[in-house]
């Protein structure tokens, strides 16, 4: 099973000393429900107000656009960015800054408009840190893991020897002489 | 452990754990030499190994930055971290997927059978094939490696069942799972193959030969290994005479050490080799220590490599099951008429997920991109390993620009693709997605050059010491008493993926360097 604590997010609170904050809900219906501490999810920005947080989840849902990725696992990458830049009044200026660039109406836009945006500035420094950090981030969590179909580590489970490294059916299995014999 | 004095000039130094310093530091110990033997990584141990994939690559990996120029692919999508190997107790056979493919005898004398191709520095290498293969006959049985020695062969996972089907629809005929040195049923001690998939994180069960497991604790048990973990050597020194003397290193509290040392190994792959030579360098040694050839550090080869990916409509779990449990071995020939020289292996592959985006696909975003991860459970995979060219600019060098923490340049690294190369990957790619298309992929996908796992050449052997580093022996032709003991003696590439080769040479090494001892000259 996925261990819920491998999911770093809180449930809702008063939060003090945060600069700001991305909430959530996850469906009922998703098999996430049951990871999760509870359905609703808050994450603490500690150098980014919300708007700057809104702003960068809409621009992280446009580089990596997966239909029914739950946005918790994309408020991960924001936590972060916000994480990285909470230390370093010059990082969060650079950050800030890039955020801005993208407009007050980012968030709200349509994905081709947004699209459009990112297009323009994509040679930026900026651009390419959170594309990089999109990439490290989203699909290294247990949400990611259930949705894309990834079971992670098996080792604790004995493997996939008897867990369907070799379920498939719809090709002929392959004779032995090119293969090796199932052990046991 | 016993621990060696540092005036002790009768210990061997090992310098590196992996394939070729851990077998190493078990041959000289087993012959009742005294070896010191360091690493710069840490020790783990199969429990400690993380099951995260990015917690395990930076428990295993070399971090340490280098720079880097030329016209290959990772100078632009991976500027950082131009090759991927470990940093730990074992070395690179930690985290090594475990194909153990034979070099060819066509490969050995690749100047001979491919003529004269400008731009390359193509030699035959000075060692018979005959003689290698009497090496890889003892490697094989030493790694316990699938399909040798009445081994059985690796089960097929889903990945490898459509890697065959489109392989042998396409007229493919030596198409298999692969020789792998992991236990396809238990030996050695350890146990067999579990299908994890985890193979790079480290393998939990000890199913995959590493050093780490196998021949260090050996070597330990004989009481003549001293190992030093988290010491990295910064320099080695030698006598007025120009023989080694012993190493310069930084001990595990950044204190500066130095260990004498009757005979010295370097074994700390083919990048780091050539770095420490070329940090060695003297009034006597201008250019960097056994360099008066000016061969240390060039042709340096890395392999053609790159992802091909079918998308299918029905699900695959690639992830599941070993990594590289899959060949084609058909295009592992020399045939000028496909339009290069040179030839490759189609090698099964499968990434996790978070890897997926980061090494094995095409720098994108948006749609496109993602509809690529959205298919993951649909995904087949395959790596090309194929034969890249040796050129005398292909080469590591020391940086200008960055130093490590200890202010010695990193390693440099340039290189430039020849035009065999790049005929040789676009032909591979095109075969790989034929195969793919054959067993009924709707959509097929190519990667761009992942980093570097595979590092050779840059202490080639040859028989005059003009035109290479070492003797047949891996023997520095300039300095008696050093010995290179990894990839960097490599005349040439080939296409197999090179660690059987590495322990071949370095058991044969072993060998001469006790007859060598007991005849006196060393």
């Amino acid at each position: 099973m996925i261990n819920e604590k491998q999911i770093p997010l809180d449930r809702r609170r008063f939060m003090q000393a945060a600069t700001g904050v991305l909430t959530g809900v996850i469906a009922g219906l998703s098999p996430l429900a049951a990871l999760v501490p509870s359905r609703a999810w808050a994450i603490e920005l500690h150098g980014l107000n919300d708007t700057q947080g809104a702003t960068l989840l809409a621009m992280i849902q446009t580089i990596a656009p997966h239909d029914g990725l739950d946005p918790a696992a994309y408020a991960l990458v924001v936590a972060a960015l916000d994480k990285d830049v909470a230390g370093s009044a010059a990082a969060k200026a650079d950050l800030s800054a890039g955020v801005a660039s993208l407009g007050a109406e980012f968030a709200a836009a349509a994905e081709a408009v947004r699209v459009e945006k990112l297009r323009s500035i994509e040679p930026s420094a900026f651009f390419q840190s959170v594309r990089m950090k999109t990439l490290l981030v989203l699909y290294n969590n247990p949400i990611a893991f259930a949705h894309f179909g990834y079971e992670g580590e098996a080792f604790s489970k004995g493997g996939y020897l008897f867990r369907g490294f070799n379920d498939l059916k719809w090709l002929p299995d392959v004779p032995l002489e090119a293969s090796g014999p199932m052990p046991g | 452990m016993p621990r060696f004095a540092f005036d002790d000039d009768g210990v061997a130094v090992i310098i590196g754990s992996g394939a070729g310093g851990g077998t190493m530091a078990h041959e000289l110990t087993r012959r009742s030499l005294k070896v010191v033997m360091f690493e710069a990584g840490r020790r783990q141990t199969p429990a400690s190994f993380s099951q995260n994939p990015g917690e395990a690559f930076g428990q295993l990996t070399w971090l340490e930055p280098r720079s880097q120029s030329g016209t290959w692919d990772p100078v632009k999508t991976s500027p950082t971290l131009p090759a991927w190997h470990c940093r730990t107790v074992g070395g690179t056979t930690v985290h090594w997927t475990a194909a153990t493919p034979r070099l060819q005898r066509y490969e050995m004398q690749a100047r001979t059978t491919y003529g004269d191709v400008p731009g390359t520095s193509l030699a035959d290498w000075p060692i018979e094939y005959e003689e290698l293969k009497r090496w890889y006959l003892v490697a094989e049985k030493r790694m316990c490696v699938t399909r040798r020695n009445g081994n059985p062969g690796m089960p097929a996972s889903n990945n490898f069942k459509i890697m065959y089907n489109g392989a042998r629809r396409l007229g493919y005929k030596r198409v298999h799972t692969n020789y792998l040195a992991i236990n396809s049923r238990a030996q050695d001690g350890r146990g067999l193959c579990i299908q994890q998939g985890f193979c790079v994180q480290g393998c939990k069960t000890a199913a995959k030969w590493s050093t780490l497991y196998t021949e260090i604790p050996r070597a330990e048990a004989t009481g003549n290994l001293d190992l030093r973990t988290e010491c990295f050597v910064t320099r080695i020194e030698h006598d007025a005479s120009g023989r080694a003397t012993g190493v310069v290193y930084r001990d595990a509290d950044g204190h500066e050490q130095r260990q004498k040392a009757r005979f010295i190994c370097v074994a700390g792959n083919a990048i780091e080799t050539a770095r420490l030579l070329l940090l060695s360098e003297s009034a006597r040694f201008p250019h960097g220590l056994a360099n008066s050839s000016d061969q240390v550090g060039r042709n340096y080869c890395h392999h053609l490599t790159g992802f091909i990916w079918g998308v299918f409509d029905q699900p695959v779990h690639a992830y599941r099951g070993a990594v590289l449990a899959g060949v084609v071995e058909d295009e592992n020939i020399h045939d000028p008429r496909r339009g290069f020289v040179g030839g490759y292996h189609l090698e099964l592959v499968s990434l996790d997920l978070p890897t997926l985006p980061l090494v094995g696909l095409r720098y994108g975003w948006g749609r496109e991109f993602a509809a690529t991860i959205d298919n993951y459970r649909n995904l087949a995979g395959m790596l090309i390993n194929g034969e890249d060219m040796p050129r005398p600019g292909n080469r590591i060098s020391l940086s200008t620009t960055l130093k490590d923490a200890n202010g010695l340049a990193v390693a440099h690294i340039n290189c430039e693709e020849h035009a065999n190369d790049i005929a040789l990957r676009s032909h591979a790619q095109r075969q790989g997605q034929k195969i793919y298309e054959a067993a009924g992929a709707k959509r097929t996908l190519t990667s761009a050059t992942p980093p570097a796992t595979h590092q050779m050449g840059t202490a080639r052997m040859s028989k005059d010491p003009e035109h290479g580093v070492t003797t047949p022996y891996g023997r520095a032709h300039d300095v008696p008493n050093l010995f290179i003991s990894d990839g960097s003696v490599q005349t040439t590439a080939g296409a197999a993926n090179p660690t059987l080769t590495i322990v071949a040479l370095v058991l044969r090494q072993a060998e001469y360097i006790s007859r060598e001892i007991s005849a006196g000259r060393i």
